[in-house]
């Protein structure tokens, strides 16, 4: 049902707008996919505001990755995936993070949820965020050096 | 990792080292436990152990040859993992697949989550000491992993989904083949529940044991039979309906109790209407019809059509030297894995490799609820928390 899951996703935007009309920078629309874009410094109110307000009520975070688009600026994209069990309707979520000393604001207090998958952003990507109460690697060793999901990482690792 | 010194908290606690070898945690785990006597006053869980780097290496190989990584990543649901990155791959092109491939495919996860539930209950029934249980479920696990052999040509690592379909056409007798396992199954699960519903030592190990409220479950993100043993009926096949699902007729298992013996009897549930599923599949299953869709550039050509069409054979050369591009763009799929929302992000540059591929796998996410769920409680109840939350770790640690 692609026109449903649009007019969801268009009340959404209408909802987030009429909560602060700066939260929206851009929305990607993606085979029947309906991401939104925020300012790197409304990610946590926003988030807090599709959990919170209930007629959004996004109570659970499915997801939390990161895309590397290196060499591009800003360089890496955060993705969130939301979902609202109540109502059905998933939604994504998604702002940009410079590269040089990325950082970016934990939506752990948001969605305890987002512990670990932020653990493994920081992990992968050596993206740091703020606010998170446990920021350690989780996959690799302690000792590891560098990002391995990073582009400029080669596969078969340092020479 | 977390070093020792570390993890030692207040005086009078000890900190017991449990795993990486640990039977009971069903393959490389390893928590830290502070203890206080016998309870646990934190627990840390250590992972990565069994870290491949798949999503890395998918980045570095055209969509179609990455499949075979995926079947190893939750090496208990290897059709599952097919099925979110195809799904995944023909979001991404816009690749409508075929009736009849779409019941095949909800035949063989719905299989698939049967055995991968019994491997569950036999190894947790194991761990709580009913060891005969064991025998049975891997007996019956055995005819699902024969049925596999006859499809796919092998046991585990299937890669029997494609994108697009499937890799080969159904082999001659398999209605029968199925149907007699399905047949045998409902008196067979009986016999477990027999074994073990109300026997009073199975109670006594895991009701009241390893207990979360529904609301803090949904804030740690857990999904699957853990959630909906708390009462709450999510389930993808139901509220995202992929490959048909839609078209089925099941029930979602729910209980309202959320311990360790609210998620048991929730996966036995499971497995019944599985073969629900599986029997309606069977039925929509028609003996002709195309098992791939028609998409020439994506989708290998015929080996006949390839030695009297010239056009079969340059697709045919260009999707393995080259492969396919989607446009660029992104996509997330999610499926109901046996262990709750196995999720897939592919973010495509327009090139013939993925620009990222991600795994949201379930076993990952539900064990970081395992800290919350054993917190106070005795050490042996740990063991039972670990088990019900039912983790693969090759999903883990991906």
């Amino acid at each position: 049902m692609p026109e449903l899951a649009n007019a969801n996703a268009r009340a959404v935007v209408d909802r987030l707008r009429t909560w602060n009309p700066e939260a929206i920078s851009q929305i990607v629309e993606h085979r029947g996919d309906t991401t939104i874009v925020v300012p790197h410094k409304l990610l946590r109110a926003a988030a807090k505001q599709c959990k919170e307000d209930p007629q959004l009520n996004f109570n659970l975070l499915s997801d939390a990755t990161c895309v590397d688009r290196f060499p591009a600026e800003p360089r890496f994209e955060l993705n969130y995936q939301l979902l609202s069990i109540p109502r059905s309707v998933r939604i994504g979520l998604r702002t940009y993070v410079a590269g040089q000393q990325p950082v970016a604001d934990s939506l752990e207090p948001v969605w305890p949820g987002a512990n670990w998958l932020e653990r493994e952003i920081f992990d992968m990507f050596g993206i740091r965020f703020e606010g998170h109460s446990d920021l350690r690697r989780i996959l690799l060793p302690d000792g590891f050096e560098g990002a391995p999901l990073r582009r400029d990482y080669p596969t078969e690792g340092p020479r | 990792m977390t070093t020792v010194e570390t993890a030692i908290g207040q005086n009078k606690t000890m900190v017991l080292n449990m795993g990486p070898q640990h039977p009971s945690t069903h393959g490389v785990l390893r928590v830290l436990l502070e203890l206080d006597g016998e309870n646990v006053v934190t627990a840390d869980p250590d992972i990565g152990y069994l870290h491949t780097g798949i999503e890395k290496s998918c980045e570095h190989k055209t969509y179609s040859q990455a499949i075979t990584l995926t079947d190893r990543m939750d090496y208990l649901n290897p059709l599952g993992n097919n099925l979110v990155y195809c799904l995944a791959v023909e979001k991404l092109l816009g690749l409508e697949v075929p009736k009849r491939a779409q019941y095949i495919r909800v035949m063989m996860v719905e299989l698939q989550r049967i055995s991968s539930h019994l491997v569950w209950l036999g190894t947790h029934a194991l761990d709580m000491g009913a060891m005969s249980l064991m025998l049975y479920c891997f007996r019956e696990r055995e005819e699902i992993l024969k049925i596999f052999e006859r499809f796919a040509g092998q046991r585990m690592m299937t890669s029997y989904i494609r994108i697009g379909g499937l890799a080969l056409e159904p082999p001659a007798g398999w209605r029968e083949r199925v149907k007699s396992f399905v047949d045998m199954m409902p008196p067979r699960v009986e016999e477990y529940e027999e074994l073990l519903t109300n026997n009073r030592i199975w109670q006594g190990r895991l009701k009241g044991v390893g207990y979360l409220p529904p609301e803090t479950l949904i804030a740690m993100s857990t999904t699957g039979p853990g959630l909906r043993a708390a009462g709450v009926a999510f389930d993808n096949r139901k509220a995202f309906p992929y490959s048909s699902y839609e078209e089925f007729d099941f029930n979602v298992p729910t209980r309202t109790e959320s311990d360790c013996y609210a998620r048991y009897l929730v996966r036995v549930q499971e497995i019944r209407e599985s073969l629900k599923i599986v029997r309606q599949a069977m039925d929509k299953i028609t003996d002709q019809g195309p098992f791939k869709a028609e998409a020439p550039g994506i989708i290998p050509p015929e080996r006949e059509k390839m030695k009297t069409e010239m056009e079969a054979l340059i697709y045919h050369f260009k999707i393995f030297t080259e492969g396919f591009s989607p446009p660029p763009g992104e996509v997330y799929v999610a499926v109901e894995s046996p262990r709750g929302e196995l999720g897939c992000f592919i973010a495509s540059d327009g090139s013939p490799k993925p620009l990222r591929v991600h795994f949201r796998s379930p076993s990952f996410v539900n064990l970081q609820a395992l800290p919350l769920m054993i917190k106070g409680q005795l050490i042996a109840d740990t063991v039972a928390a670990i088990g019900t939350i039912d983790i693969v770790l090759g999903d883990v640690d991906r």
